[in-house]
């Protein structure tokens, strides 16, 4: 279980000008609810971080848990080829993600994987199974640099952060981070859950954490 | 379902989600693709639906409904494509078991990108499994089909 205390007061407006007229008044933590690493913090349990900036920062900690993750991380490489498993390791057979990020011929990504999972063979599936394209690399990024990219058109896809909602609602290839087969570990939560924090995330002004790793 | 193999079109009366290799080796008939891992770990299962690579063991035969397959069996008319020649000139197979599917990934690359470095030859081929390891000669085979000299990478 992890406690996390979201330091209200240290990126509150209200509290540098508390500071500014020489108060000492304490930083305010705020307790969030505990929850298992498979769980995801629903919306209102951050109804009690007053500040709307900290709250909007809290907020995108909490859907860094998913994004973060490596059964996210793994098709979204640093690199020309994608990793597997919890461990990262690079993908068997090795494969380099193209002029379009789906592959070379000869090794496209959909010459194995599927439009879904497959059961026996164990090949993870899902429509328009590919890599994120570099510009939208987090292996190896902090939670600060990932948020800033995804905020940033020219490197999310060209969308407006109403249509990254949408999409992280609704594309069923982020889908299947919470259904990816076999004996796979799952990202915590479910797509709902992780839909409604980024639009609350949005919502409260799309705020960047500044150091959270 | 109907589907086009090797340019004949056939109706199979197969459960969809039946591996494409299964639909092809057991209904069929055509034995020239061959079951290596069942994984797509191997590649000895390559074949193409419409053009693009796929690994038949892992590919539901219902992706290929309306489509059109190629086999070994269909790679040429009188097995005289150009990599199947320099196959036979250079001597390529040993045992011969992943060749099929070394070659059906060979000429997917070769149609799509006629003069690839040695680079590109790698990077498509490297699905391709060989136990004999006969990859020096297979990837000079591909060079020698395109037209390209040994030195020249």
């Amino acid at each position: 279980m992890r406690i996390e205390l979201v330091w209200v007061a240290l990126v509150s407006a209200a509290a540098v000008t508390a500071c500014r007229g020489g108060s000492r008044r304490a930083a305010t933590p705020v307790e969030l609810r505990a929850v298992g690493p498979d769980e995801l913090r629903a919306v209102a349990d951050f109804d009690a971080i007053g500040d709307r900036t900290a709250r909007s920062r809290a907020l995108f900690a909490e859907m860094s848990r998913v994004i973060t993750h490596p059964r996210c991380v793994n098709c979204h490489p640093a690199g020309d080829s994608p990793h597997q498993r919890l461990a990262m390791e690079p993908h068997d057979p090795p494969v380099v993600r193209g002029p379009a990020d789906r592959g070379v011929v000869g090794m496209e990504c959909a010459g194995c994987h599927q439009d879904r999972n497959q059961a026996h063979t164990r090949v993870p599936g899902a429509p328009e199974w590919h890599l994120a394209p570099i510009a939208m690399a987090w292996e190896g990024k902090t939670v600060a640099a990932i948020c800033a990219q995804l905020k940033d058109p020219a490197r999310n896809g060209g969308k407006t952060l109403a249509q990254l909602v949408l999409h992280t609602e609704r594309d069923p290839l982020v889908a299947w981070g919470w259904d990816p087969g076999a004996d796979r570990e799952p990202v915590p939560g479910n797509q709902a859950q992780f839909g409604a924090l980024t639009a609350a995330w949005v919502a409260t002004g799309a705020a960047c954490p500044e150091d959270v790793r | 379902m109907k589907l086009r193999i090797n340019g004949v079109e056939q109706t199979l009366d197969v459960d969809p989600d039946m591996p494409l290799l299964w639909a092809i080796r057991d209904t069929l008939g055509l034995t020239g693709t061959k079951y290596g891992c069942g994984e797509a770990l191997c590649g000895a299962c390559s074949v193409h639906l419409d053009g693009h690579v796929v690994r038949s063991c892992v590919t539901p035969v219902r992706r290929a409904e309306g489509k059109s397959v190629t086999t070994i069996e269909g790679l040429s008319p009188d097995r005289k494509h150009p990599l199947q020649q320099a196959w036979l000139e250079l001597r390529v197979p040993q045992c011969g078991y992943c060749q099929a599917g070394q070659l059906m990934s060979a000429s997917a690359l070769l149609a799509a990108n006629p003069k690839p470095t040695d680079a590109e030859i790698d990077a498509s081929m490297a699905g391709n499994l060989c136990r004999c390891g006969t990859y020096v000669r297979i990837r000079a085979a591909i060079k020698r089909a395109a037209g390209l000299g040994e030195d020249e990478r």
